[in-house]
């Protein structure tokens, strides 16, 4: 792991030399807000929870996460600059572990960001403090599985445009498969067992504990291994770029 | 030091490099030359362990590309074609970050940095956002990393592309200084350059070697080796040619009539390459030809280079 540290410094300064970087986090901010808001109509729910403001994670994150994710290798290849680093003396995991910690940190900075949000609760009301913990925990968790999938896209072409739609869409698919009408319909169309499994891989299903203040271990693992997995897929694509 | 064995690329179909073989020993400058498209970049990235050979490796100070790249790596300073950096960095940045990169001890990093941007001229730009230089110290910057840990192995990708004169003499005087100690591969399609810096040449053409050896052995492989080159005033210079012709070992004279006031001037080519100086000396000393300059040539690389790289037509 000779290298890692450096890695994620120097991509993290990256970040925040460039006004893109800004720019996320204000839209990040704003949009997690206003689905709060208007959709989740945080005022008239009058519980004083964050449930409104987490549930719309899965959905935000669709969007939000790839437009950090897509750069992540495709900027690398379109400077050249994936040429100095791969020629330097690390190995591929280190790189891909390293870039994808300094973007998972990043999102982890704009989502700590959002404490105005927990600090209304607080002002409005007394919340179960586990509850906003765990939630932001699962939201954290959740959003390094979006991020590692857009990692991976990423690392499949130079088009940045390209790898957002790509990681959009492997998303969205494990999003929908824990939506409830398409879990109805699984159900009709399939064996139980089967529509279980296939709701098992969902985004959504494996959040929904957190925001009730559940840590299940078995969510955790879940994302970790979406995570372990996609960063293991990144290597295996760059390996073979470098064959090809 | 560098030992290049059967190395074969394909891209799909396109074979870049088609079994490419070559030694470089330590303390030599080996120019890699070759028409754009030849190869040559291919040939980098495989011994920089950018790119995977589809068949045969490369060994570097002893060890195998394909078995242990990092070993191959920690020996080889790369400067790539693009020259590339991160544009957002500072060239105090961005050294350091490839300094620690290189592992090189935290409390010599700063010394070491040091060096580098004297020896490549970028003190004065080193708190500059590298996106705000401009192309030469971009490039310069690009070659300070590869410079950082002192490695055995330069692998210089077009050192001077893109730079103005003076910066490509720089870069020139800073290979040769170097040149004693390590083993270095450059690659460039500038025959002057070539003569300039490099111990010995490898041309590739399609992705084959076609001429292998130094500077001077290629000029000898010219049609205008030993060949002899007057100059003259000469009023009835145009009737000399005939007479040229009847020198001994001389069979064939190109004429080329004076323009612009100039002094006409006579190409005298000798049989299998042969020294004619002399004889040509005696002659116009005898028939009395007012010489304004007279010269014998070691050969034109550039003709050599047309010759090899050109398909036959
Ligand atoms: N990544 C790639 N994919 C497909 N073809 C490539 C790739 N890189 C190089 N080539 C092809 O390989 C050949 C050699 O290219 P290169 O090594 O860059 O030549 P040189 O550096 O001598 O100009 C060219 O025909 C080029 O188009
Ligand atoms: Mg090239």
């Amino acid at each position: 792991m000779n290298g890692l540290i450096p890695i994620v410094k120097r991509e993290l300064l990256s970040y925040f030399r460039s006004p893109v970087a800004y720019i996320f986090i204000i839209i990040f901010l704003i949009s997690t807000a206003g689905a709060t808001w208007f959709l989740g109509s945080f005022y008239q729910s009058n519980q004083s929870s964050l449930d409104p403001f987490f549930f719309f994670h899965p959905w935000l994150y669709l969007f939000l996460i790839p437009a950090v994710g897509m750069r992540l290798w495709a900027e690398d290849r379109r400077s050249g600059t994936i040429e100095l680093l791969l020629t330097l003396p690390v190995n591929l995991l280190t790189a891909v572990l390293g870039k994808f910690l300094a973007a998972w940190l990043f999102v982890g900075i704009a989502l700590a960001l959002t404490f105005p949000m927990a600090a209304t609760v607080y002002y409005l009301g007394s919340p179960d403090t586990g509850l906003v913990v765990t939630g932001y925990l699962g939201s954290f968790l959740m959003a390094g599985s979006y991020l590692a999938i857009a990692c991976f896209t990423s690392s499949m072409t130079k088009n940045q445009v390209i790898s957002f739609v790509l990681g959009f869409f492997i998303c969205l698919i494990l999003v929908l498969l824990g939506w409830g009408f398409l879990q109805a319909l699984l159900v009709n169309v399939f064996p139980v067992w089967l529509a279980d499994a296939i709701t098992f891989f969902s985004f959504s299903s494996h959040f929904e504990g957190f925001h009730r203040g559940l840590i299940d271990s078995r969510d955790v693992i879940y994302f970790l291994s979406i995570i372990g997995f996609m960063l293991f897929a990144t290597v295996i694509v760059l390996e073979h770029r470098k064959a090809s | 030091m560098i030992e290049v064995k059967e190395l074969v690329k394909r891209f799909g179909n396109i074979t870049a490099v088609d079994g490419i073989s070559f030694d470089v020993d330590k303390g030599e400058v080996l120019g890699f030359l070759g028409p754009n498209g030849a190869g040559k970049s291919t040939t980098m990235k495989m011994i920089t362990c950018f790119l995977a050979p589809t068949s045969g490796t490369v060994i570097v100070g002893g060890k195998d590309i394909l078995e242990d790249p990092l070993a191959v790596r920690r020996q080889i300073g790369y400067l790539p074609e693009s020259a590339p950096s991160y544009p957002e960095m500072t060239v105090l940045e961005f050294l350091r970050f490839m300094a620690e990169m290189r592992s090189i001890p935290r409390g010599e990093i700063g010394g070491r940095i040091e060096e580098i941007l004297a020896t490549t001229g970028l003190e004065e730009v080193r708190h500059q956002i590298i996106e705000t230089l401009s192309k030469g110290y971009r490039q310069r910057t690009c070659f300070a990393q590869a410079l950082l840990h002192d490695p055995e192995v330069l692998i210089l990708d077009e050192p001077t592309d893109g730079l103005d004169p003076n910066q490509k003499h720089e870069v020139r005087e800073l290979i040769k200084r170097m040149r004693h100690e390590k083993t270095i591969i450059l690659s460039t399609h500038i025959l002057e350059e070539m003569e300039a810096v490099c111990s010995r040449a490898v041309i590739i053409a399609q992705g084959k070697i076609v001429a292998d050896g130094t500077p001077a052995e290629l000029a000898a492989k010219s049609r205008y080796h030993n060949a002899v080159t007057v100059r003259t005033r000469d009023p009835q210079a145009a009737a000399l040619r005939e007479k040229l012709q009847l020198i001994g070992g001389v069979n064939e004279v190109e004429f080329t009539p004076g323009q612009d006031g100039g002094p006409a001037s006579f190409t005298l080519f000798s049989e299998n390459n042969r020294p004619i100086l002399p004889d040509v000396t005696k002659f116009l000393e005898t028939h009395d030809v007012a010489v304004e300059e007279i010269f014998a040539e070691r050969g034109r690389v550039d003709e050599v280079f047309r010759n090899v790289t050109q398909p036959v037509a």
